[in-house]
């Protein structure tokens, strides 16, 4: 099959680069999650910011690097992945009705 | 006709292909048998607790006694029988309704199947071991923290094992469902039990997790000093009211869900019409199963949330009375100009829907925040949840193992004996249970061990205990009826209803290990029918005929979940002495350790040649 080696190689240095954004990618997700973690750690041991900023910055991050995880370790920004998506959406959506429901009636 | 079925072997090589089987289909069978063993010892608990009712101060048996009896029939009932035997049905007949030739990781249901049964065998043996737990089925922290002996302990360390199984396998058949569906089986297409499988495990996903967390903090709390529920420390005993019944609720949607699909398979097959109005009942599922999530505080209307939460969780709980009609009119209407065949799978399907709708319309009664103040605490709800569980649940369970016996068993029940069953577990439901609503009402209140005399009370407990002595004549035809149909029973071709949906579609009954040889090609919604009417009366290969790979045996699964029984012992009695770190450690070390040997041990599973297949074939 001599014709097809042409076209393997191709593919093949397709799939090359295709791996090595995705290595890319990964890495850059990796990085900055360290990095929320050690500029939570840090204001929160600096004791530099306001309890007022404190929190909501914190929140932000967390959710930042659950979208992270979901998304570029868990793939599920790669096609195929509508069911998983639907069901880890559907679990979010579990967790935020019970915690809603326990704060409105501790709170309200 | 399938070669092992035909050889005979001896006891010990049966016993040690059930202690090591993978397959789907076997795994149902101890389900089936573990689940049928706590059915009958919840039962006996059940009749014992009647015939104490039976008469006004009875002594039969003592008040500490009779608190034991209720908690365990209630927790044997829902975790230890109904979950099991439902799981039993799921994977029977999931993979094959959907063409699958297994589930997704037949190693973690056989686990899944262990840890039940080890998790089951670890409650009960606290009847030996000085006393069984007796704070109640829902085990409330202000009763469970001060609760003497090791009771309790047995309660939160076996539901801990049992209740990691359940999510097992719950997980195990979403991913089947997900990636194993046959060439053509669009999710649109599948029969309605395979869709509510689906729907109860995301249910078993999401609410599960509540009760392992609750179990931990009780057992922290037990066992290890700290305070989550002791007031008189700072705790909150309400806590763990809240984790029971955000995991209690949805619990109850897991034991009836997976009925209301296998009652929408038979009401079509006997009725030979498709379902009425598919979109709608799936839709309708979903809809419970979401609104599941957002209603557990009308168990708790009484606890003083006050009365903005009471009246949100109200409405809540009101909203799911409206799928759950849509349903009820789709069956209806499925039967409406049907050509109905009744036998005693259908009975019991028939049986179900006034029984149900009973159950469904106290339900909206109780969900009214202000009227549940009366009703709280009453035999009302008892009458209730006995009218949904057992008139939707139990009754789910007979019809679907009469309408499966064939594809699970390679037989068919005795209709006679069936009918037989049938009409005197039905009465008997209803005595038991109807006249309990108005004990209820007089002010009868639950758990408690002795009702006095000349309270009008006397006359309705004594129908209430003679209708349990009928339902147990019931079951005890059913139990002859098994062994009648094993020893002589017809063996039935592989369609013996003349079915819509692949489960019947298979070479032989019992179908072979590896269900199908060539997967089947899905048409439409009930494809077997589809193929029926268009006169092929088989379902088309998608695929030709090749070697099949199929996954081996292992006793690891066995072997790990003896690890955490004997570890589950150490954990309950260490704080007796100390020398029980011991089987504490000694349990989980070997637990790991067969994790360790399965991790790294390849094994490739084996392969079926394809000349072999042909052989079966003729
Ligand atoms: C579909 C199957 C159902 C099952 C298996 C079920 C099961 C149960 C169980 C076991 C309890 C007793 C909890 C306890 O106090 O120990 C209960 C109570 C209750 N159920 Fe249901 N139920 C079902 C349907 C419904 C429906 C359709 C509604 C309302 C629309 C409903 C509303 C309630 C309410 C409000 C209570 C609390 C009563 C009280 O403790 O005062 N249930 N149910
Ligand atoms: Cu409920």
């Amino acid at each position: 099959m001599p014709e097809n080696t042409s076209t393997n190689s191709t593919v093949k240095a397709y799939q090359k680069k295709k791996n090595k954004d995705e290595m890319k990618k990964q890495l850059i997700a990796f990085a900055s999650m360290i990095a929320f973690t050690l500029i939570a750690f840090g204001i929160v041991a600096t004791e530099s910011v306001d309890k007022m900023f404190l929190i909501p910055i914190i929140v932000i991050m967390a959710v930042v690097q659950v979208g992270f995880q979901f998304y570029y370790f868990m793939h599920m920004k790669d096609k195929g992945h509508a069911m998983p998506a639907t069901l880890i959406y559907g679990g979010v959506w579990a967790a935020l009705l019970t915690l809603g429901g326990l704060g409105l009636i501790t709170w309200w | 006709m399938s070669v092992t079925a035909t050889q005979k072997r001896s006891v010990g090589a049966v016993l040690w292909d059930y202690l090591t089987t993978i397959d789907h289909k076997k795994i149902a069978h101890l389900y089936l048998i573990g689940g049928g063993f706590f059915f009958i010892l919840g039962g006996l608990e059940a009749v014992i607790i009647r015939i104490q009712l039976i008469k006004p101060e009875n002594d039969f048996i003592s008040a500490g006694f009779y608190n034991e009896m209720i908690t365990m029939h209630g927790t044997t009932m829902i975790f230890l029988a109904a979950m099991p035997i439902l799981l039993g049905l799921m994977n029977a007949i999931m993979p094959l309704q959907i063409g699958a030739r297994d589930v997704s990781f037949p190693f973690l249901n056989s686990l899944g199947f262990w840890l039940f049964m080890f998790g089951g065998l670890l409650l009960n043996c606290s009847w030996f071991l000085g006393g069984a737990p007796d704070a109640g089925w829902t085990s409330y922290a202000s009763l469970a923290i001060d609760s003497p002996g090791h009771g309790v302990d047995f309660y939160v360390a076996g539901l801990q094992i049992a209740g990691a199984g359940t999510l097992m396998g719950g997980i195990n058949f979403l991913a089947t469902i997900v990636n194993m569906r046959a060439p053509g089986m669009t999710y649109m297409r599948m029969p309605l039990f395979a869709w509510a499988t689906f729907i109860t495990s995301v249910l078993i996903l999401f609410a599960f997790p509540a009760l392992t967390v609750n179990l931990f903090l009780l057992m922290f709390d037990r066992m290890f000093g700290s305070a989550f529920f002791d007031v008189a420390l700072g705790g909150n005993t309400i806590i763990w009211q809240h984790l029971f019944w955000i995991f209690g609720h949805p619990e109850v949607y897991i034991l009836i869900l997976p009925l209301f699909g296998l009652f929408s398979d038979v009401f079509s097959t006997f009725s030979k019409k498709r379902l009425f109005g598919y979109t709608a009942m799936v839709f309708a599922t979903m809809l419970i199963a979401f609104l599941g999530f957002m209603v557990w505080a009308h168990h708790m209307f009484t606890v003083g949330l006050g009365p903005v939460a009471n009246s949100i969780f109200a409405i809540a709980t009101m909203a799911i009375a409206v799928p759950t009609g849509i349903k009820i009119f789709n069956w209806l209407a499925t039967m409406w100009g049907g050509s109905i065949t009744i036998n005693s799978a259908m009975l019991w399907a028939l049986g179900f829907i006034p029984s149900f709708t009973i159950g469904g319309m106290t339900g909206v009664m109780l969900g009214s925040a202000v009227a549940d103040y009366q009703y709280h605490d009453t035999y009302f709800v008892i009458a209730h949840f006995h009218y949904v569980i057992v008139g939707g649940t139990v009754f789910g369970i007979f019809c679907g193992l009469h309408y499966w016996w064939p594809v699970m068993f390679g037989r068919i029940l005795h209709e006679g004996m069936g009918k037989l069953t049938f009409w005197t577990f039905f009465i008997g439901f209803h005595m038991t249970f109807f006249i309990q609503h108005f004990l209820g009402l007089m002010g009868m209140p639950r758990r408690y061990w002795v009702f006095l005399e000349d309270q009008g009370l006397d006359l309705g407990n004594l129908i209430s205990t003679i209708g349990a002595f009928f339902m147990s004549f019931a079951v005890i035809v059913f139990i002859i009826n098994i062994f009648y149909t094993a020893a002589k029973g017809e063996r039935p071709s592989p369609d013996p209803y003349d079915g819509r949906t692949l489960e019947w579609a298979t070479a032989s009954s019992p179908p072979p290990h590896y269900n199908f040889a060539q997967l089947p090609l899905t048409r439409g919604l009930d494809p077997l029918w589809i193929e029926k009417m268009e006169g092929n009366g088989k379902m088309t290969p998608a695929e030709p005929l090749g070697d099949i790979h199929m996954p081996n045996g292992s006793i690891l699964p066995f072997l790990m979940s003896l690890g955490f029984f004997i570890a589950g012992f150490g954990f309950i009695y260490q704080v007796d002495h100390s020398a029980w770190y011991l089987a504490l450690y000694g349990g989980m070390a070997f637990a790991l350790g067969c994790m360790v040997v399965r991790s790294f041990k390849d094994d490739h599973g084996h392969h079926i040649p394809k000349e072999e297949l042909e052989r079966e074939a003729d």
